[in-house]
């Protein structure tokens, strides 16, 4: 965690590549109506535009609200779902370019880790069997041995007793079968894994060891994460680097530190102030930002800034010009937002200072 | 603590006779709730919150269940003695109760107005139009805009918020003395969570309706909880008023559970403290401590039996042999961690 927090560092400075790149980004799902002659009716704009960077070697935590678009984020860069418009580099490799056939012997370099340990094994497939089918289709290993031998190596990686290969999923806990896909994942040996919600389905007192376990394995095998979650305080603690969604939009990127502690957009503010901290006395003292109304749907969303219908400080521009994707501090604090102001005006969690 | 509780559970044991034997759901639960408290019930996943939710209002299926012991006292009333009928005036007029998905508990070809008026008209005799000039004014309350309006929209034209905004003005129709809400926040973002929790403090000031909250999540008990009861395994392993919980933990279970989070309003730390090992099953658990397997204080005595609850300090109830303290805990944790 600690190298790949300085060589975080030195991307500022320009000393690093992106191992990732997104590139005015569009995910589209078409709404048909009738049964005979599908018509198209309208669309989920789902990911609506976006475009960001992933430096070799970070974590960047990506939060928002359920349905505002990581998972399709995480997706589409995977080529899991083929985005609409825009582009996705992987290294020099336009991935968005790339054939059926051509992704599929890419997908070694790119994996994924689902939110549900439940439904994202195959429950008739042994846990060898899991694991190992990655390595024998993309014929990482030469014979039957060598397989038992690599399989059991993982399931050590990921903190499991080898001798579980026999085992099937339902005979393991949440937290168990979360190791199981985190080692399905890392079999290939990626350089970049998007994690999408990897703890939320996992029982409260476990997941301590996964975000630890993803930690180690980050430093071990210099891995690349895409980090989905909505726990702020879990995304703070992981991430180099977090970018906020809304709507289909990014609304904010910068250095975790930064963003936590003088974040720019109204969005990213109410969050933060909406995340439970478990100190009576400071949650009875806090200032909390309560949004109204919900959030639109993607199909119509909002004119403008998409934030702008429940946004407190909203003004007649808002309303009428979508604000600019912009650097606001010179540093790569990217923001969305015609008030944001640079500078660095700390956000008081206790009291007076911002002890983020 | 003055005068008697509202409510009154003591020694509450609710087993399930399943294929691979009897579940101990709810082993030896005990906890009071005053008139216009908050009481807030943490515990992770299947350790029996809902179960024991569930046998307040009588809603547990027995069988598969069997409520081997207990009794549970609401206004000194023991209400696994009262009738069938008896309970059904009991529940949704007195104690009312709110679900972690709205969506299973809202009746999907009914009109949200017509699901909420129904209550009115059973409990309070209203005639329609009061029932429904009434339920219009609980909309208002629960924050719904134009309620006016989407009185007659059906639950899939509301959103998740929303739904569970009606399931809390439902369960206000009544004016309950007792309000139950189980996980009625899990299911949302925080943003929208915000919004329901101060919408229950809302109902506490105003109505001084007392509310029992359960929740995995310890941020959210620490900002409305008076008093907190947490649970491991069926059982309560430490009970003390929000404040005392949060600043003087007795439990390695509850200094574990606040030590594995990462917090907004600290310092980010290098490394988690994970509790070590898995939470225990339920069937044939033994009679020992059943967090010992995963303490790293646990020695011989705690295998020798249950330790039951005991007195630590005014109003603190703690489960536990050993005398652990918040500073001891965190030294150990170094210890472990490097
Ligand atoms: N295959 C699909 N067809 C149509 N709409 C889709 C499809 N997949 C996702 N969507 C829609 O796209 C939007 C974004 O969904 P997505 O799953 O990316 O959100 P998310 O941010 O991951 O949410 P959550 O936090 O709930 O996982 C949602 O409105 C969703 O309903
Ligand atoms: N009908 C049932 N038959 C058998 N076992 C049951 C039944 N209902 C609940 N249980 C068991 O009782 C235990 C307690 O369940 P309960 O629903 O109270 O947990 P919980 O604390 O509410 O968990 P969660 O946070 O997941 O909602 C669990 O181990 C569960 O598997
Ligand atoms: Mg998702
Ligand atoms: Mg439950």
């Amino acid at each position: 965690m600690v190298t790949a927090a300085q060589g975080v560092t030195t991307t500022h400075v320009g000393l690093a590549q992106p191992l990732v790149r997104i590139d005015r980004l569009h995910v589209h799902f078409p709404i048909t109506s009738g049964i005979l002659l599908q018509r198209r009716v309208g669309a989920v704009k789902a990911v609506d535009d976006i475009s960001f960077e992933i430096w070799k070697g970070e974590t960047l935590g990506l939060v928002g609200e359920s349905g505002c678009g990581k998972s399709t984020t995480g997706r589409a860069i995977l080529q899991l779902t083929r985005p609409t418009q825009g582009k996705v580099y992987f290294g020099d490799q336009e991935l968005t370019a790339l054939s059926g056939e051509q992704m599929r012997r890419m997908r070694k370099h790119l994996q994924v880790i689902f939110q549900d340990p439940y439904s994202s094994l195959n429950p008739r497939m042994t846990v060898g069997s899991i694991i190992g089918e990655p390595l024998q289709i993309h014929r990482m290993v030469s014979n039957r041995a060598e397989l038992r031998e690599r399989v059991q190596e993982l399931l050590r990686t990921v903190g499991l007793n080898p001798y579980f290969v026999n085992r099937y999923p339902h005979e393991f806990s949440g937290g168990q079968r979360q190791r199981i896909g985190i080692a399905r994942a890392l079999a290939l040996r990626p350089d970049f894994v998007v994690c999408d919600e990897p703890i939320s389905a996992l029982d409260v007192s476990i997941r301590a060891q996964i975000i630890n376990l993803l930690e180690d394995l980050q430093e071990q095998f210099h891995l690349t994460y895409l980090f989905i979650a909505h726990d702020l305080s879990v995304v703070r603690h992981i991430s180099d680097r977090v970018a906020v969604m809304y709507l289909g939009k990014l609304v904010e990127l910068a250095d975790r530190k930064e963003l936590y502690q003088s974040p720019k957009h109204p969005y990213t503010r109410a969050l933060l102030s909406a995340v439970p901290i478990p100190d009576p006395q400071l949650e009875r003292r806090r200032e909390r930002i309560i949004l109204t109304g919900d959030v639109p749907s993607p199909v119509n969303p909002p004119t403008g800034c998409v934030f702008h219908t429940r946004c407190p400080i909203a003004q007649r521009i808002c309303g009428a010009e979508a604000p600019q994707w912009r650097d606001i501090n010179g540093n790569g604090h990217m923001v969305a937002c015609h008030f944001a102001q640079p500078g660095p005006e700390p956000i008081a969690l206790r009291g007076g200072g911002g002890a983020l | 603590m003055e005068g008697d509780p509202l409510l009154e559970v003591r020694d509450l044991r609710v087993y399930f006779e399943t294929r691979d034997g009897t579940v101990k759901a709810v082993d030896g639960v005990s906890f009071s709730i005053e008139p216009g408290e908050t009481l807030g019930l943490v515990g992770e996943s299947g350790c029996g919150k809902s179960v024991t939710a569930m046998s307040i209002m009588r809603l547990v299926p027995h069988p598969p269940a069997r409520t081997v012991s207990g009794s549970i006292l609401f206004q000194g009333r023991d209400l696994l003695k009262l009738s069938e009928a008896g309970m059904r005036r009991v529940r949704g007029k007195q104690i009312a109760m709110i679900f972690q998905d709205p969506m299973t508990c809202l009746n999907p070809v009914l009109t949200i107005g017509r699901q909420i008026m129904e209550a009115l008209q059973r409990h309070l005799g209203m005639t329609k139009r009061q029932a429904r000039a009434r339920a219009i004014e609980l909309l208002e309350l629960v924050g719904i805009p134009t309620a006016a309006k989407r009185i007659d929209d059906y639950p899939h034209q509301f959103s998740g918020g929303m739904r569970q905004r009606v399931m809390i003005a439902m369960a206000l129709s009544c004016s309950p003395q007792l309000l139950i809400a189980d996980e009625p926040t899990t299911a949302l973002d925080v943003t929208i969570q915000a919004q329901i929790l101060e919408l229950i403090a809302k109902l506490r000031r105003e109505f001084n309706t007392a509310v029992m909250l359960i929740t995995h999540d310890m941020g959210v008990v620490a900002g409305v909880s008076d008093r907190i009861v947490v649970m491991y395994a069926g059982r309560p392993m430490e009970t003390a008023d929000a404040e005392v919980l949060f600043s003087d933990p007795r439990h390695p279970y509850t200094m574990g559970l606040l030590h594995s989070i990462p917090r907004l309003d600290e310092e980010r730390k290098e490394r988690l403290v994970p509790i070590q090992g898995l939470p225990p099953d339920l069937i044939s658990l033994p009679a020992i401590c059943p967090f010992a397997p995963r303490c790293t204080f646990a020695v011989d005595q705690c295998r020798a039996g249950v330790p039951e609850l005991r007195l630590v300090e005014l109003n603190h109830y703690v489960a536990c042999i050993r005398e652990i303290t918040k500073e001891r805990y965190a030294h150990a944790a170094v210890a472990t961690s490097s």
